[in-house]
């Protein structure tokens, strides 16, 4: 292939941006929030159901966007799947760090399965591309409502 | 010989002017699709802002020395060629502003809430830039003027019947319209639209963001009432723009904003006007960008607008054939009579990373929903990949960028 993009495209990403595996939207939900790009018109929204305990027991998303975005929402819900709240809200922290800096910690695993993503720092106009499902993400454990990517 | 046949536009002599052409992007040649966001600058625009603040600049109108009077005479040669550029028939008709959408709030502001009534209404249509839409929608929750919108068709066209229908009832004090569509391309039948608005009442306001950078637009054949346009992308700078009226529309019009040069006299009991254009003008203008617009049309009224036209004309139908023919892209509208934008969307990939691969071959698109979410909306979609063409955009270009979208389809098969 002729594009020099394997930094940002991995194949794990098309991978997901083609057939994320948590996308639709659930019967129900506990908290919901919606999410909006205002410079693309890109959206995601995130249903999520909490267990007794208060850990996240399911999340799915609907969106329409791009490869990265629903790469990046499909490899969230990986993520945060069976975490407690703060928990989720670490993660979120960490990973905008690394969607900004290209760096990953090594020996971390909950970033581990995140890292195909850090290749979206060196394309600054398509970080809120990767980083509109974890604001959105937020919002929901937050109690619902809009988040946006700026 | 066919005298008809406009001068050809010597693409390789234009290219000359344009310093930045020779830059390269990720180590490739530059080819630069994105002219209808903002088109890219001649060296005698450059030069024409380097040299008068090289040599004659000082703060225009007020000044009693030498500097002051060169840099005024300057900045007010513009307005004559921006009435020139128009055919606007009284240089007092041109105000300046920072770009169209300066233009359209001050017709909004001034006119919406000076001379339209509450129960009046306002027009546009289904292919409006944000621009002209928003400042109406804020008048209409202020002022309670009902905003009204005409469709268009699958085709991209204004429904010239359903427009008509919408005039009907002689509610419309005004139609805001676009003159080129920025995501279709597509003409407005100005003068067609004038004719019906006015037959039913309305005054006309043409957003000519994109028209007038591939047209020669006369405001008097049109029969017009209100013009916008901006210079940054009519290969001027930026922050520079002009909302050209009929000077008794002006005169009834209240100012926009207060301050300095807008004012005869000023005293804590009472302010009176200036004379227009300048009761619109409050504050310092862009001195600088006024000056470099000017050269701006200088430089396009010397390569001519019948050259201009043909040859985006040629560019066009080059790349809708090219496109086309590229399995899974969709061009986004087919109007009779359009100019150089061509928005499109490819199956499998989404417009923002059609445009980050493209990015990598060294081709600048825009991707998204190009600030018309409505008309994204009309058409199903949330975004358009879109290349748009000027003066300097060589076919080769547009075959580069064919060559690169096939690639980029079978990157996301």
């Amino acid at each position: 292939m002729s594009f020099d993009v394997c930094d940002l495209y991995q194949e794990v990403i098309l991978e997901h941006g083609r057939y994320p595996r948590h996308a639709g939207r659930p019967p129900r939900h506990d908290a919901t929030a919606r999410g909006d790009n205002p410079m693309c018109g890109d959206r995601v929204e995130i249903f999520l159901s909490y267990a007794p305990d208060g850990r996240i027991a399911d999340a799915r998303f609907d969106a329409r966007g791009c490869a990265i975005s629903i790469a990046s929402a499909d490899l969230m819900v990986d993520a945060v799947a069976g975490l407690a709240p703060d928990d989720a809200r670490r993660i979120f922290s960490r990973f905008e760090d690394m969607a900004r800096t290209g760096a990953c910690p090594d020996g971390d695993a909950m970033m581990e399965p995140l890292r195909p993503l850090a290749g979206v720092h060196a394309y600054p106009s398509r970080v809120k591309c990767a980083t509109l499902p974890w604001h959105t993400l937020m919002a929901a454990l937050e109690g619902g409502g809009q988040a946006t990517s700026e | 010989m066919n005298h008809f046949a406009p001068v050809a536009l010597d693409v390789a002599r234009i290219r000359q002017d344009f310093p930045i052409l020779t830059q390269t992007v990720r180590g490739k040649p530059l080819v630069f699709l994105d002219s209808a966001a903002s088109a890219q600058k001649p060296r005698a625009v450059i030069d024409a802002m380097v040299t008068a603040m090289e040599t004659q600049y000082a703060n225009v109108h007020r000044g009693l020395h030498w500097m002051s009077e060169r840099t005024t005479e300057a900045y007010e040669a513009t307005r004559d060629d921006v009435a020139r550029l128009l055919n606007a028939a009284d240089r007092a008709e041109i105000v300046f502003v920072r770009n169209s959408t300066e233009a359209i709030n001050l017709v909004a502001y001034s006119y919406g809430r000076g001379v339209l009534k509450p129960g009046q209404a306002v027009l546009i249509s289904a292919m409006e830039h944000h621009s002209n839409i928003v400042p109406w929608q804020m008048l209409r929750d202020e002022r309670g003027i009902e905003l009204r919108v005409a469709p268009i068709t699958d085709a991209g066209e204004l429904d010239m019947a359903a427009f008509e229908l919408l005039l009907a009832d002689g509610k419309v004090g005004l139609v805001a319209i676009t003159h080129m569509s920025n995501v279709l391309g597509t003409y407005t039948p100005a003068a067609r639209i004038v004719q019906i608005a006015h037959a039913h009442g309305a005054k006309v306001l043409l957003d000519g963001s994109q028209a007038v950078v591939h047209r020669r637009v006369d405001v008097q054949a049109l029969g017009c009432d209100f013009y916008a346009f901006t210079g940054h992308k009519l290969y001027g700078p930026t922050g520079i723009g002009v909302l050209w009226a009929r000077r008794e529309l002006l005169e009834a019009m209240p100012p926009f904003m207060g301050g300095g040069d807008m004012i005869s006299s000023v005293s804590y009991e009472r302010s009176t006007w200036a004379a227009v254009p300048h009761k619109f003008e409050a504050g310092t203008p862009a001195i600088l960008e006024g000056i470099g617009l000017g050269a701006a049309i200088h430089y396009v009224e010397a390569i001519g607008y019948d050259a201009i036209a043909a040859h985006e004309q040629a560019l066009t139908e080059h790349a809708i054939l090219r496109l086309s023919a590229i399995d899974g892209l969709t061009i986004l509208g087919h109007a009779q009579d359009r100019g150089g934008v061509v928005s499109f969307t490819l199956a499998n990939a989404h417009a923002h990373d059609v445009a980050t691969l493209l990015d990598r071959s060294g081709i600048a698109v825009r991707a998204g929903h190009h600030c018309a979410e409505p008309l994204m909306h009309r058409f199903g979609i949330e975004s358009t990949a879109r290349a748009s063409f000027a003066i300097y955009t060589t076919p080769a270009e547009i075959d580069f960028l064919a060559d690169a979208l096939v690639r980029v389809r079978e990157f996301f098969a």
